[in-house]
């Protein structure tokens, strides 16, 4: 495969409970999702369609932001201009929504694959409509991927979910796979869709509306010029955080990046495994409760006390169940999707010989960075209040269960005395 | 060779009338073979009596933390918990309460064994009893016993059945608890890297430490509740003994009763000349020869004699077995009518548990929450 980068370093592991891997549902690929760049064409001239002149212009304003200095063809449209503006002045207003669904099984001849329902709705007005619908299959996302990471090499892409399973697969397309890979990639393209650079690129569009001979036919066209240039950007780029001649920030940077690096798989490592001993406690639980009801069977003056408790140890398991769900939507998605970042970041260290003409690339990877950290920030506080919150509703279910038990049992005391009274 | 053993102190405390204040009145050690031979005393005296059992002489229905060391502070501790049910259930017993030999037990030190053994209790016992498979065709048992026994069969096998599901549920409850544990130091750990959030990270994990720590209590209280289980288990065992003694009363009965028959008929056909039983002195008399008269009064003489006493022993044994089945009975009453509110209590402490557990977990987790969403 062309373009792949070398597999990550190892990692230390340091759980003591036990600490083997467990079978988690994303779990433990060491290859980066990234890798399949198409390669590199040269001389080949991007075919414009007569309508979309004027959008494939903004939009590709929009993505030469970063390389103003060196692109002679460095149109300042207005309106392009006026998009950045727009998203600045009023961060909390999006106007892109775009969901993942219906994962559907496609089998030919020569091969089995899924692909997954993309309904985008918008109010931009450089989109033909309100609404797309289209299927795409990861195949489509990683090429995606590709020309964003060709056309801006000095942000930040997110990160795809990974391409295989490593262990614990018995079937490539199992549902929690299908369903884990779902979610991530609903969560790549809203990433997209949210960073302010990234949700004008032109393949991003193309890759949110057209039909599939459309996206066929596009993809077949090449790079082009862009990617001529884009292929010397990135080389400067990489020097960036190259060893030589760093600056303070990027030493800070990159000493982040490792330390987080590290933190970040260990969370996945643990949080992976709260969610296995939490699905152990609740098998066991589901055979608990049961024994009670067997109980009552022999024993005509408990019957209603028993069977009681084992409609508590019921309710409880349900709890439990919720408990999980919360988990696995909140948490391990958002940890896992950082330890994709932490990979990709960690990796881009290569070491390039160029050093002048940095100072723009420098300004923009800067600015992204920033935005990266404070998103992280965001989203790990967020997950991490939510999975507490999971835990306290949880407990408050369970409370609520016993509790009421109680005052059944009580009720019935305070009935049996009055009973025996004359 | 060096034993080593744990003994138990006993202290007997009596509540004086008058002023309602205990006072001790004795105070010695004792070793668990020692409740052992005062257990096997009382099942032979008092056959009729569901006899308290004693806690188990080994951890079984471990889940992995607790030790089955006999010499762990805490299966010692659990133990003499167990001892002194015992002795209380005793002490609490309209008839076992006032035997000699528990009296001493409480009172004597020395000596006590080869007092006990004094009385002779191995040779009254019925080896029979011990024969747990011995299986007796017994004609006529009385319908309440038989479905004691299977009652009794019903409560051991599905208490055993829930103390190893439990067992297993407190094992997967403690890993889900411990490796939140792990969050705390990486937490801390990444807290060096973070400017804003660091702070929050720290004490957060400091939370989940907590948590991490928090089941080992919660698992211990839940060991009271399985121990509370157990008793009933080994009550089981209890019942059984008492129904089968029931059993072999009623063999007995019946054997003799047969014998007696059987002896009748023999008498009946020597009188009348009719051999209709098989006997070999009558298959004799017939090959070598006709008997006497005399001969053959002296043999109904006898049978006579055996007859009588036969008939003597048959009105005492269906005495004896009424007053078994009575005050056997009376006991099984009593009995039920404390495990159902002994076994409700544990019920309502198991649900108690549960909630302080919730409500720990909310404390908890209510902290959490907000250092995390401080950060």
């Amino acid at each position: 495969m062309e373009g792949e980068r070398p597999a990550s370093p190892a990692r230390s592991s340091g759980l003591p409970a036990g600490g083997a891997e467990g079978d988690s549902p994303g779990g433990g690929a060491p290859f980066p999702g990234s890798s399949g760049s198409s390669t590199l064409l040269q001389g080949e001239v991007l075919d414009l369609d007569e309508d979309e002149d004027d959008l494939e212009v903004f939009s590709k304003d929009a993505s030469l932001m970063d390389m103003n200095s060196f692109s002679p063809m460095m149109p300042t449209s207005p309106l392009s201009m006026i998009n950045q503006i727009k998203f600045e002045d009023e961060p909390d207003l999006k106007d892109l929504f775009i969901t993942v669904d219906e994962p559907e099984s496609h089998v030919t001849t020569i091969e089995t694959f899924i692909t997954y329902r993309i309904i985008t709705k918008t109010s931009r007005g450089e989109f033909d409509s309100s609404e797309f619908e289209v299927r795409r299959r990861y195949q489509d996302f990683l090429w995606l991927k590709g020309k964003l990471e060709e056309a801006h090499p000095t942000l930040i892409i997110p990160p795809l979910p990974e391409k295989f399973i490593v262990k614990g697969m018995v079937e490539r397309f199992n549902d929690d796979f299908i369903e884990t890979r779902r979610k991530a990639l609903q969560k790549f393209l809203n990433r997209i869709a949210d960073h302010p650079t990234l949700t004008f690129n032109e393949d991003f569009k193309v890759f949110l509306t057209a039909q599939a001979w459309e996206l066929s036919s596009h993809k077949k066209q090449g790079p082009g010029l862009l990617s001529r240039m884009g292929q010397t950007v990135r080389a400067v780029a990489s020097s960036m955080r190259g060893v030589k001649n760093r600056p303070e920030e990027f030493m800070e940077m990159n000493n982040f990046i490792e330390i987080f690096s590290q933190k970040i798989n260990l969370i996945d490592k643990i949080s992976q495994r709260i969610y296995k001993e939490e699905r152990e406690y609740l098998d066991e639980m589901k055979e608990y409760g049961p024994i009670y009801i067997l109980w009552s069977a022999s024993e005509e003056d408990l019957v209603d006390t028993l069977r009681n408790v084992a409609s508590c140890i019921d309710r409880c398991c349900k709890a439990t169940e919720k408990r999980m769900s919360g988990l696995s939507e909140a948490l391990l998605p958002v940890v896992h999707e950082y330890v994709l970042y932490s990979e990709m970041l960690m990796l881009t260290e290569e070491i390039g010989k160029l050093e002048d003409k940095v100072e723009c690339a420098n300004n923009a990877l800067k600015a992204d960075w920033e935005r990266w950290k404070q998103n992280m920030q965001n989203d790990i506080k967020s997950a991490f209040t939510d999975m507490a919150e999971e835990n306290i509703h949880y407990y408050e279910q369970c409370l609520a269960t016993w509790e009421s038990f109680l005052t059944s049992q009580t009720d019935l005391q305070l009935e049996e005395a009055s009973d025996d009274k004359p | 060779m060096q034993e080593t053993y744990t003994a138990y102190l006993i202290e007997t405390r009596s509540v004086e009338h008058t002023d309602g204040q205990s006072v001790l009145t004795d105070s010695l050690w004792r070793r668990y073979s020692e409740f052992e031979l005062l257990r096997n005393y009382l099942l032979v005296y008092y056959p009729h009596i569901v006899v308290p059992p004693l806690p188990e002489k080994r951890a079984e229905f471990v889940w992995h933390k607790l030790s089955a060391d006999n010499m762990d502070p805490d299966f010692v501790e659990r133990r003499r918990i167990g001892l002194e049910n015992f002795l209380l259930r005793i002490a609490s017993h309209p008839i076992l309460c006032r035997d000699k030999i528990f009296y001493l037990f409480l009172t004597q030190e020395g000596n006590w064994k080869e007092t006990v053994n004094e009385t002779g209790f191995q040779l009254k016992a019925d080896s029979r009893l011990k024969a747990l498979n011995a299986t007796f065709r017994v004609k006529n048992p009385d319908k309440r016993f038989t479905e004691l026994k299977h009652y009794s069969d019903e409560l051991q096998s599905v208490i055993s059945h829930l103390l190893r599901v439990r067992a297993r549920v407190a094992d997967r409850l403690y890993g889900v608890y411990k490796v939140h544990g792990n969050y705390g130091r990486v937490f801390s750990e990444w807290s060096a890297i973070e400017k804003e959030m660091g702070d929050g990270l720290q004490s957060a994990g400091h939370h989940m430490d907590v948590y991490a720590s928090s089941i080992d209590d919660i698992l211990e209280d839940e060991e009271h509740y399985a121990d509370q289980l157990k008793e009933y288990l080994f009550y089981a065992e209890a019942l059984r003994a008492v129904c089968r003694k029931h059993e072999l009363m009623q063999y007995d009965l019946e054997m003799a009763a047969q014998d007696l028959a059987s002896k009748k008929q023999q008498c009946e056909e020597l009188a009348t000349g009719t051999v209709r039983t098989f006997s070999l002195k009558g298959m004799t008399t017939k090959l070598f020869g006709q008997e006497t008269p005399e001969q053959r009064e002296a043999r109904i003489k006898v049978l006579e004699e055996q007859i009588n006493e036969g008939e003597q022993q048959l009105k005492s044994k269906n005495l004896e077995g009424r007053e078994f089945v009575k005050n056997a009975w009376a006991d099984i009453e009593r009995f039920k009518e404390q495990k159902n509110r002994d076994l409700k209590e544990a019920l309502i402490s198991y649900a108690v548990m549960q909630i302080s557990m919730c409500k720990k977990g909310i404390q908890i987790w209510t902290n959490a929450k907000e250092c995390f969403s401080k950060m």
